[in-house]
């Protein structure tokens, strides 16, 4: 078998018979609850067609940009910093590491009273989801650099932001963009609970909406679905940009 | 002296590594410093190359006092201090970084042929071997014109044959350049192969056991009988029987 048909024919095999399997279980069983794949795709196309849909992922990926690129401004300077400035990593990292298990969602009821009903309730969210990662990751891989390369900046004249510039970052680039990766993903996680709060448009709405509004569970698996194959994507064009750096 | 090392005194926290180091190299010498693994004689050329403040003593470099890294100064690590992030040309250009787009060009090919690396100019490091590597690095350190050469065990990751290589590699360019050359190995042949002086330091503490003079034209035969008793006589020093 080659290559290509490896990686585009088997998973597509898979995806066929998850399908049929759905389709059958749905059948079989009678449930009025879980939408078969047929109510789910009629679903989607609706919701298409409408409009709507084009609407909430658009207003989805503004969110998630929004937050992740906030995330990405602060984080990676700070994560330069600590990583550069020992005592600094030492005074702040207890916090750091306190405030990282803290679930983003923990913070919603705050979000909620601070920013009101808008959208920078599950901006913040997301922003606060990524912001760790990307300060740890970017930290860790400053603080990893091999010496002998700062030696060798050092030894030919190069003044500290010169070798930030010209040894640090490219040396750090490989494994931040790796963080990168990670943070997005928790991103894209904690947008569907950031968006059933404070906010009336998006893929997260959309699917606690269904719900609420009667029971559509077609409508539910189908905001299920696109959040899926827009994550995938997503994530493998920041792979792509991964695979291009690194090269 | 071009550098001098006086009463040089080294310890970390309770370890005691170097003791009184006096030692002048001259300019233009080829000085290797060779002893036991831990004597310090890596610390000894930090010192030097400005990475390490003596505990006690100083080391000048033209009767000035080294305090900090300088660019007329280079060490050379063993082949891991290329970056993985620049091309060969970028490597050896690193240096150059005040100097016109056309004269740096000019100088990166000047160096590029001299260690023999042509036609490897768009290569990155991890298209390279070891051998190859290090050449980038000492090319590196060439370009930007210092006059004393730090090496430290520059060659000990590469295998037999390319050592030797990179050996009269190392030696033809250092006639061509005639730059000061202080150079740590733990390879008595290769300092015996290399040197016009070599230090023997002592077991750690290090101090400085001997010194002996490489009264040895080049090229140098390895199977000349003064080679062989110069050899024997440094790993006499180091208390090691020649023997296997």
């Amino acid at each position: 078998m080659s290559k290509r048909f490896q990686r585009f024919a088997l998973p597509l095999m898979t995806v066929a018979i998850i399908l049929a399997v759905w389709s059958l279980a749905v059948k079989l069983s009678g449930t009025k609850i879980f939408p078969s794949p047929a109510l789910v795709a009629k679903a989607i196309a609706t919701l298409g067609e409408k409009s709507l849909l084009w609407h909430y992922i658009a207003d989805s990926l503004i969110r998630v940009f929004a937050g992740y690129s906030i995330a990405i401004v602060i984080g990676i300077p700070l994560g330069f910093l600590l990583g550069w400035y020992a005592p600094l990593a030492r005074s702040v990292n207890p916090l750091i590491q306190m405030l990282r298990p803290i679930s983003p969602l923990a913070w919603m009821p705050l979000a909620v009273i601070w920013f009101g009903v808008s959208n920078a309730a599950p901006i913040f969210l997301i922003f606060l989801a990524s912001l760790f990662p990307i300060i740890v990751a970017t930290m860790n891989g400053v603080r990893n650099v091999p010496r002998m390369y700062l030696q060798a900046g050092r030894n030919f004249g190069l003044t500290t932001p010169q070798l930030m510039i010209r040894v640090v970052a490219p040396a750090v680039l490989p494994r931040l963009i790796v963080g990168l990766r990670l943070a997005f993903g928790i991103a894209w996680v904690v947008l569907v609970a950031a968006e059933m709060i404070a906010v009336d448009s998006g893929l997260g709405y959309l699917i606690i909406d269904a719900r609420n509004a009667g029971k559509r569970y077609d409508l539910v698996v189908a905001g299920m679905l696109m959040i899926g194959v827009i994550g995938l994507l997503l994530d493998t064009g920041i792979r792509r940009v991964e695979r291009w750096i690194s090269d | 002296m071009k550098v001098q090392f006086t009463d040089v005194s080294m310890r970390f926290g309770a370890m005691e590594v170097l003791q009184h180091i006096t030692l002048g190299v001259e300019e233009g010498e080829f000085l290797c410093i060779v002893g036991p693994s831990g004597c310090g004689k890596s610390t000894l050329l930090n010192t030097a190359g400005g990475f390490l403040a003596p505990s006690s003593g100083t080391v000048t470099i033209d009767g000035e006092r080294v305090t900090a890294p300088d660019r007329r100064r280079i060490f050379v690590f063993q082949e891991r201090g290329v970056f993985p992030w620049l091309t060969v040309e970028g490597n050896i250009g690193f240096g150059l970084f005040d100097m016109p787009d056309d004269a740096r060009r000019k100088r990166v090919a000047q160096y590029v042929q001299l260690v023999g690396l042509d036609g490897f100019e768009k290569a990155y490091p991890r298209e390279l071997s070891g051998g190859m590597k290090q050449r980038v690095e000492v090319a590196r350190a060439l370009a930007v014109d210092p006059d004393v050469l730090f090496l430290d065990e520059p060659f000990g990751a590469l295998d037999s044959i390319t050592r030797l290589q990179m050996r009269s590699e190392l030696l033809r360019i250092w006639r061509a350049e005639r730059k000061t050359v202080l150079f740590v190995t733990h390879d008595i042949e290769e300092s015996v192969q290399l040197a016009d002086r070599v230090v023997v330091l002592s077991a750690r503490p290090g101090r400085i056991q001997r010194m002996v003079d490489i009264d040895i034209a080049h090229p140098r035969d390895l199977s000349s009988r003064r080679y062989i008793e110069l050899r024997d006589l440094i790993f006499g020093e180091i208390g090691l029987a020649h023997q296997v």
